[in-house]
């Protein structure tokens, strides 16, 4: 299977997202800082990566997270496991 | 006693199994209140073995089976006594605790965890006590005790030393980064995966097959198959101790309690 492209994977966290916290998607936006946009602690943000790393297939450390707030950055640190 | 309703966990007898609640909010945090109700538990279960054929832990919290110890009592206790009183309180804590899980790590009987979410430090050591582990598909693991200067505490890597390589157990210690179901399946801490909230329906299944063998038998075939590593456990009090004296410790559990950023469980 090929590779998505970066924007479908960011599209595919955005989606995720939106739906497990029941935030409406278009209030979403790439650059947002997910912690505030989300009203998320960091145990909900671990619920996340959960949930992103089955959505994907992929195992992401949580270091390589430490200081990453927003959906694009998280969105390429999961590209790059891909 | 065959039931127990106290203000951390609570207990009893349902179809033959002893069923072990934690429900101390946020997340099952294990400080001396919980580590007192435990000694009650344990003091109480060679009495109920008996009547049972299997013993499921698992938590009543949404956020998981537990965040570990309780990292503001130590913090706090810490600062509130002159420095050699809080290191012998830290070995009392630790030897108590100890005796505990060795006591439920030898239980003539088969224990079941049944984990979800947060299964963090001293929660994942008591996860790691039992003899079989069933996680909710959202059950996340880590050993985050390397980021406060300390080692885990509560028996957990020589009893992750029993059952995994060492290579296996260098990478999640060293690191400190906590690892999803899959991960834990993969190298062998997991035994069976089930779907979100159904971890406890799935133990209470385990434990009512466990329940068709002979309770001889079974807690035979335990006893042979499930060494206590007693001389490494007391080694890790020691190590854990020894660590904990110096000021980096002080510091790190500072950083963790004082910490009201978003990501204070993230390395």
């Amino acid at each position: 299977m090929p590779t998505p492209t970066i924007d479908r994977t960011l599209d595919e966290v955005l989606n995720l997202a939106a739906a497990h916290f029941k935030v409406p998607r278009e209030k979403l936006k790439p650059d947002d800082d997910f912690f505030k946009t989300l009203g998320i602690d960091s145990l909900q943000a671990l619920d996340l990566l959960t949930r992103l790393e089955h959505h994907f297939r992929i195992e992401l450390p949580d270091y390589e997270l430490q200081g990453v707030s927003d959906f694009r950055t998280l969105a390429n640190r999961i590209q790059s496991r891909l | 006693m065959n039931e127990f309703k106290g203000q951390t966990l609570s207990w009893q007898m349902l179809n033959g199994a002893i069923e072990l609640a934690l429900h101390r909010d946020p997340c099952n945090e294990i400080g001396s209140l919980t580590l007192e109700e435990l000694e009650r538990f344990a003091a109480v279960l060679p009495g109920l073995v008996s009547e049972a054929h299997a013993l499921l832990i698992h938590s009543t919290l949404p956020a998981g089976f537990s965040a570990g110890a309780d990292l503001r009592e130590l913090f706090q206790r810490g600062r509130e006594m002159e420095k050699v009183a809080a290191r012998r309180g830290v070995r009392d804590f630790l030897e108590r605790i100890h005796a505990v899980m060795n006591a439920l790590d030898a239980a003539p009987l088969t224990t079941i965890a049944a984990v979800h979410g947060v299964t963090f430090g001293g929660g994942f050591e008591l996860a790691l006590v039992c003899d079989i582990m069933i996680a909710d598909r959202m059950a996340r693991f880590c050993f985050p005790e390397l980021r406060l200067g300390l080692i885990p505490g509560f028996g957990g890597i020589p009893r992750l030393k029993r059952d995994l390589g060492n290579s296996v157990v260098r990478d999640l210690l060293l690191t400190g980064r906590s690892f999803n179901v899959m991960k834990a399946q993969q190298i062998g801490l997991v035994s069976q995966i089930a779907a979100e909230g159904e971890a406890l329906r799935v133990a209470r299944a385990t434990a009512s097959q466990v329940g068709k063998f002979d309770r001889r038998t079974a807690a035979a075939a335990k006893a042979f198959v499930k060494p206590i590593p007693y001389e490494e456990l007391k080694r890790e009090i020691d190590i854990f101790c020894d660590l904990y004296s110096r000021p980096a410790v002080e510091e790190g559990l500072r950083r963790f309690v004082e910490n009201e950023g978003p990501q204070p469980y993230l390395p």
